[in-house]
């Protein structure tokens, strides 16, 4: 679809789409509502930044979860991460208390956190994580 | 028209309404109202009314926040048997409010405890209720809550943007009168020019002339310029006062690129939305004081501190596994006939629940909103002393958002709790990534940029993230339109024994009037089931 012409607009776009939506979303509520002025999509590009400004909000900043009436999983020492298209596809579209990211982050955003998070915390999955692969993802929906 | 074409036209309407009610019933005969303008603007049609024998069926409701409460309370005025199972060990779920000596825990296993004065009080969650949410209205009156006014807009409250206006803080009536004066002048000038008289016919260009020069305060050249017209809208620098006191003086406009560049027509617009236009009321005291309020009259029939494990069905009943939230230990069952799930889908997607594979598909596939809210407690009402600033909302582009002004004690010496931060979507993250004491932290730091104060006179603060909170793991589903189409009936729609309630299955997703109003909607439909069975 349009997706090809994103990778280096992504950014701008995204926050040009949640945007266009703020006011009147038709899900009741509008989906930005509160922070009226701020940003409408993540800034940091560094994979351990947009781990600890992001992920640690949940998985915490020791890549540990937590519990609750459900839990959060712990990221560290995860073997479902050995994939890299798994936690890809998580990012991209959630899942289950895991929020969608598809909006919020750019490819790279993803590859980065992504591969932050595979070769920390106790995981040791140096294989790259691609920009290709998300992008792939990204469109598969 | 004159008043008699009126009253037959009035008539016609009334008769074509009497039509289509007996025809196709009463929900129909609403929807034609509504779709004329004539009814109320809420769906919410009156106190529900279940007719018709359950035969003893008993239902097992799941949570006891506002859809929970709605569901077991009017279930069982209708003769249904009800057992009413909730996480916490209170009522409300997210319609809560946190006051001086609570004890909260995340599930980061951080601790927190309030310090704020008696009296004083943070709504971590929902904290308004807008004058057509009828079906909340409804059951405080029923329920005797008094109510107050919360203020949406405060004219006199900041708009604040790190990068523009030199940093500094702009009253909302400054920015408001600014933006409404330059555009009209710009407008104002097109049409002077000729420019508009493809679209808009002569006679009509001088009566939108005469309203941008009313509406944007324009002065008689159609200029939007510092000067008595102006200063009418934004306010004076120099006040009116009285005998020899000095000349009132009006201020400079500020600059449009400023205005435009800063993005302030979005803090503009919001109290202009539906669901935030004046009225907009709080419950006196805190927003935990309808829920508790009903669920004091089903204490009998409420279990606290019970997690729920699995939720299965077969053709005879239901049967709910739970736990003790506080040890996960102590496994116990409850059966019923029928079930209403309020839980909300981030927990609900992670139990074993017996339900077909596309409502499980959707209890996956709903992203709920990160939000934060932080409550800071000041040795004085500084903002009405020193900035006059009395309820309301100040607006800002830093993480906080927003910080407001509570709605009651106006003008009184002592102590205030502001609400210094509310965080939502991206701009919430960073925030709810930190610890609570860190959020804290960084909502006195952020907010002294609008008001200095805040250094000498904060004392103590209590902050909430909703992807922390226990009992949610998130504040509200946000549901795109793709989503809706492919999910939302298959959620909504009773699944054997089974169906769900609560704000994410309404279009009023993070009110309480959605979840009262998919209650009442889910539990008509389910008694309906019971009923002709």
């Amino acid at each position: 679809m349009k997706t090809k012409i994103i990778l280096a607009g992504l950014i701008v776009l995204a926050a040009v789409s949640t945007r266009a939506g703020d006011s009147v979303s038709s899900g009741g509520i509008p989906s930005k509502h509160a922070n009226l002025m701020g940003p409408t999509h993540f800034t940091e590009t560094d994979g351990e930044k947009l781990y600890a400004t992001v992920c640690a909000s949940c998985h915490m900043p020791n890549a540990m979860g937590g519990t609750g009436a459900g839990f959060y999983p712990a990221l560290a020492k995860n073997d479902k991460l050995a994939v890299s298209s798994y936690p890809v596809m998580m990012v991209m579209n959630g899942r289950g208390p895991m929020p969608s990211f598809r909006e919020a982050m750019s490819d790279a955003q993803i590859a980065a956190v992504v591969g932050y998070v595979r070769t920390h915390f106790g995981n040791s999955y140096t294989d790259p994580v691609s920009l290709d692969e998300v992008k792939q993802v990204r469109e598969a929906k | 028209m004159t008043s008699s074409e009126e009253s037959s036209v009035t008539l016609k309407r009334r008769d074509l309404f009497r039509m289509i009610g007996s025809v196709a019933g009463g929900a129909a005969m609403y929807q034609a109202m509504t779709s004329l303008g004539f009814a109320a603007d809420s769906q919410y049609a009156g106190p529900i009314k279940l007719e018709g024998n359950p035969k003893g069926a008993k239902v097992v409701v799941l949570g006891a926040g506002w859809a929970g409460l709605v569901s077991a309370l009017e279930l069982r005025n209708a003769g249904y048997k009800v057992e009413l199972i909730e996480y916490n060990n209170r009522v409300g779920g997210r319609a809560w409010t946190i006051r001086g000596g609570d004890t909260i825990t995340d599930m980061s296993g951080e601790t927190q405890k309030c310090g704020f004065d008696s009296g004083l009080y943070l709504n971590p969650g929902p904290w308004r209720i807008p004058y057509h949410h009828r079906g909340y209205l409804d059951y405080a009156k029923r329920f005797g809550v008094q109510l107050e006014p919360f203020q949406m807009i405060n004219f006199n409250s900041y708009v604040h943007s790190k990068d523009y206006f030199g940093g500094k803080p702009q009253r909302f009536r400054e920015v408001q009168a600014d933006f409404q004066g330059h555009v009209s002048e710009l407008l104002a000038k097109t049409i002077r020019q000729d420019k508009l008289d493809q679209s808009v016919g002569k006679e009509d260009q001088e009566m939108l002339l005469e309203a941008l020069k009313g509406w944007g305060a324009l002065d008689k050249n159609y200029a939007y310029v510092a000067g008595p017209t102006s200063a009418e809208r934004r306010g004076y620098e120099v006040n009116k006062g009285g005998g020899l006191m000095p000349d009132p003086v009006g201020g400079q406009p500020i600059a449009l690129s400023d205005l435009l560049k800063s993005d302030v027509w979005r803090a503009m617009i919001f109290g202009q939305t539906h669901q935030w236009q004046a009225s907009i009321f709080q419950p006196v005291g805190g927003m935990d004081a309808t829920p508790k309020a009903v669920g004091k009259v089903l204490e009998d029939i409420t279990t606290f501190n019970a997690k729920v494990t699995a939720i299965q069905q077969d053709e005879h009943g239901v049967t709910v596994t739970f736990v003790d939230s506080r040890t996960g230990k102590e496994q116990r069952q409850v059966k019923g006939d029928w079930c209403v799930c309020t839980l909300p889908l981030t927990v609900l997607s992670q139990i074993d629940v017996q339900v077909s594979p596309a409502m499980k598909e959707g209890m996956s596939a709903i992203s709920y909103a990160a939000a934060v809210k932080t409550g800071l407690q000041f040795k004085r009402r500084f903002w009405e002393d020193d900035d006059h600033i009395y309820g309301g909302i100040s607006f800002t582009d830093q993480p906080i958002s927003q910080i407001a002004y509570p709605n009651f004690g106006y003008n009184r010496p002592g102590k205030g709790v502001l609400l210094g931060t509310f965080a939502w979507g991206e701009a919430a993250f960073g925030l709810a990534s930190m610890s609570a004491a860190d959020r804290v932290k960084a909502a006195v730091e952020q907010g002294a940029k609008i008001h200095p104060q805040y250094k000498a006179e904060y004392e103590n603060g209590v902050s909430w993230s909703w992807h922390r909170s226990p009992f949610t793991m998130g504040c509200a589903a946000e549901w795109t339109d793709e989503q809706r189409t492919k999910h939302y009936r298959n959620l909504a729609e009773i699944n054997g024994r089974i169906v769900l309630a609560g704000d994410h299955l309404s279009h009023l997703s993070g009110w309480q009037e959605g979840a009262i109003l998919s209650a009442l909607d889910a539990i008509s439909r389910l008694h309906r089931r019971v009923v002709t069975a």
